[in-house]
């Protein structure tokens, strides 16, 4: 890191020629057109739920609130169902994090030692795993003969496990060093007590970003409600529920556009729900990630490195 | 371990334990491994079994995949006959080229720009700012396009203040604007984060290269042209062999999302159709048969790429 700090030390007192200026200016632009279209959808979302729900529905609101009201954010927080989707996807994403996380390094670091018998095996087993599938039907099928359909379970248990995860796991724990371990072992400890004394405290960075990714995506999935919660909408996380919105929603623009008026108090009520639940689902996420780069960053080259 | 060090041992040395004794020297260990194996075998090869049922007529009523009457081919010879076959794969196909030929090169792109950029802190912020996009669901991001495409929306705005349109258009309601608005929309969505992997890329660059270069006269575009860029030609490669392997995949959150009944013919790759014909339709069997038809052609494609691979890199995929 210093090492390029410097060199672009001495890159800049070399004088740069027009065409390199021209280039820079250019870039310079280019670079903050993205991070525009990066930031300005959410902060359209925004302005546009902390304005007055009939008035939003008029359009034209882009940089500011026009009518400044908390209204929507009420209303949100008054409706049951919202409620009860926010707690299911806070749960889920809690129960559904801490187990995959423990649960996949604990079979990593068991199949991370070279002595473990049929070690083979159970990785050529994993491996098959990540080139064939049964495929979306099949895979409903055992979930409903295990009785996980409308089941709150069923964003847990089948989220357990991740072998893609796993490799990442093991790289890890393949660059600890074994002397920690073998001390540990003179001292009397088993296997089981040395990940969770020695292994477990150690794997901090690791630990963190597979729990990023799968926070992540607990967070966002909404797949799993629509094909899942066949019956059961009580169960159902946020992002489903806002799916359900949004389908609906979009359904009766598609219906206007084809000439139908169809504009009228429900429709403003819902869009009021949808913006305000948008803003409240992705705060969160944009609060977290930005202080925990380094780990996704390192979790992305881990992966990487695989492939 | 112990034993190891005397005597060679041979398989008939009395002293050798049996195979379950070693097992259960290492049961600790094995108690850790056995619940990822045992989830596997559920979530992983329990549904490889259910393909059987591509060759029955299978409904959602059944309670066993051992129930549904034998009926061989006809699933895969209803397919292929079906206007479906090729309304879906010219769709999943055409928006996967779409990807890879435009889709593909802009995070390059985008890290090539970024590396030049020489004020730190601003690099850094345009960086992180660049993958918020990621992060946020697809849900969210599909209401954003909804809103934005719909005639009344921010896209209509734009277009008709500068010109470019004279009556406002909705967007998602004209099947020829699917793939475009698939393509931008995944672009967007990923774009900083597809980068990750090029910067490490450039960073782990010898600096003394570039130095060298500068001390012949090279000016940026030299540079970036003839030396970052051919350095991160490996990673380039192994990425575009793997994007290409996934050629059938769609991106299904976000085509569920972006699909409504006027943008139909455009939006119904493969994996939708499965999705439809099942839930909707109650053709598990004719769904997993379609199923089946896409998971053979992309598990070949995955392995030959993990062979392309492995002959450039000297290792496994996997």
């Amino acid at each position: 890191m210093t090492h390029t700090v410097k060199a672009s030390h001495v890159r800049q007192h070399i004088r740069e020629s027009v065409g390199e200026r021209i280039f820079a200016t250019v870039n310079y632009a280019i670079m903050l057109f993205v991070a525009f279209i990066s930031l300005y959808p959410i902060w359209y979302v925004l302005v546009n739920s902390l304005n007055d729900a009939n008035d939003a529905m008029l359009g034209g609101i882009y940089w500011l609130p026009r009518v400044f009201s908390l209204e929507n954010y009420k209303a949100v927080f008054r409706d049951a169902t919202v409620f009860r989707a926010f707690s299911v996807t806070i749960v889920r994403t809690i129960l559904g994090t801490v187990g995959s996380v423990l649960f996949t390094a604990m079979v990593s670091y068991g199949l991370s030692k070279p002595h473990l018998m049929l070690r083979r095996f159970y990785l050529a087993i994993g491996t098959i795993s990540m080139f064939f599938g049964g495929g979306l039907i099949p895979y409903f099928l055992v979930l409903r003969s295990l009785g996980l359909l409308n089941n709150f379970w069923v964003y847990i248990i089948p989220a357990l496990f991740s072998f893609y995860n796993l490799l990442i796991f093991m790289s890890f724990f393949r660059e600890l060093p074994p002397a920690l371990e073998e001390s540990a072992r003179i001292d009397g400890a088993g296997d089981i007590r040395i990940f969770i004394r020695i292994i477990f405290p150690l794997s901090t960075p690791v630990l963190a970003t597979i729990a990023l990714f799968n926070g992540v995506y607990h967070w966002n999935d909404y797949f799993s409600g629509v094909m899942y919660m066949t019956s059961r909408t009580d169960l159902e996380p946020i992002q489903t529920f806002l799916y359900r919105i949004i389908a609906q929603t979009s359904a009766q623009d598609i219906r206007s556009a084809a000439g139908a008026d169809v504009v009228g108090k429900s429709l403003t009520t819902s869009t009021a729900v949808k913006l305000a639940t948008m803003i409240i689902t992705t705060l969160p996420i944009v609060c977290v990630y930005p202080f925990l780069q380094k780990y996704f960053i390192k979790g992305m080259l881990i992966g990487a490195v695989k492939e | 371990m112990i034993q190891a060090v005397g005597k060679p041992t041979t398989a008939l040395t009395p002293h050798r334990p049996s195979f379950f004794a070693r097992i259960w020297r290492q049961r600790a260990l094995q108690l850790m491994v056995i619940p990822g194996f045992l989830w596997m075998i559920v979530f992983n090869y329990l549904p490889m079994g259910g393909i059987v049922m591509a060759f029955k007529s299978f409904r959602l009523a059944y309670h066993s995949i051992f129930q549904g009457k034998w009926i061989g081919l006809s699933n895969f010879r209803e397919f292929f006959a079906d206007n479906y076959f090729v309304i879906t794969m010219t769709n999943t196909l055409g928006i996967s080229v779409l990807r890879l030929c435009i889709g593909f090169p802009l995070p390059i792109i985008f890290a090539l720009l970024l590396n030049e950029v020489r004020h730190m802190r601003f690099k850094k912020i345009v960086q992180t700012v660049s993958y918020l996009p990621h992060f946020l669901s697809w849900v969210v991001l599909g209401g954003i396009m909804i809103t934005w495409l719909s005639k009344s929306g921010v896209i209509n705005d734009l277009f008709l203040a500068l010109g470019i349109l004279r009556q406002p258009v909705s967007f998602l309601g004209k099947p020829s604007y699917f793939w475009g608005l698939a393509l931008i929309s995944d672009a967007w969505k990923e774009l900083g984060w597809s980068a990750i992997i090029y910067l490490a890329a450039i960073a782990s660059i010898d600096q003394e290269m570039y130095e060298a270069a500068t001390v012949d006269g090279a000016n940026r575009l030299h540079k970036m042209l003839h030396i970052t860029l051919p350095s991160i030609r490996g990673t380039i490669a192994i990425l575009f062999i793997l994007a290409v392997s996934g050629v059938l995949n769609s991106n299904f959150d976000q085509v569920l999302i972006l699909k409504n009944a006027l943008n139909a013919e455009r939006a119904t790759v493969l994996d939708i159709y499965v999705y439809e014909m099942a839930m909707r339709g109650g053709r598990f069997g004719y769904a997993t048969a379609i199923g089946l038809f896409k998971s053979v052609i992309g598990s070949s494609l995955l392995i030959s790429a993990s062979f392309v691979v492995k002959r450039l890199q000297g290792r496994a995929l996997f």
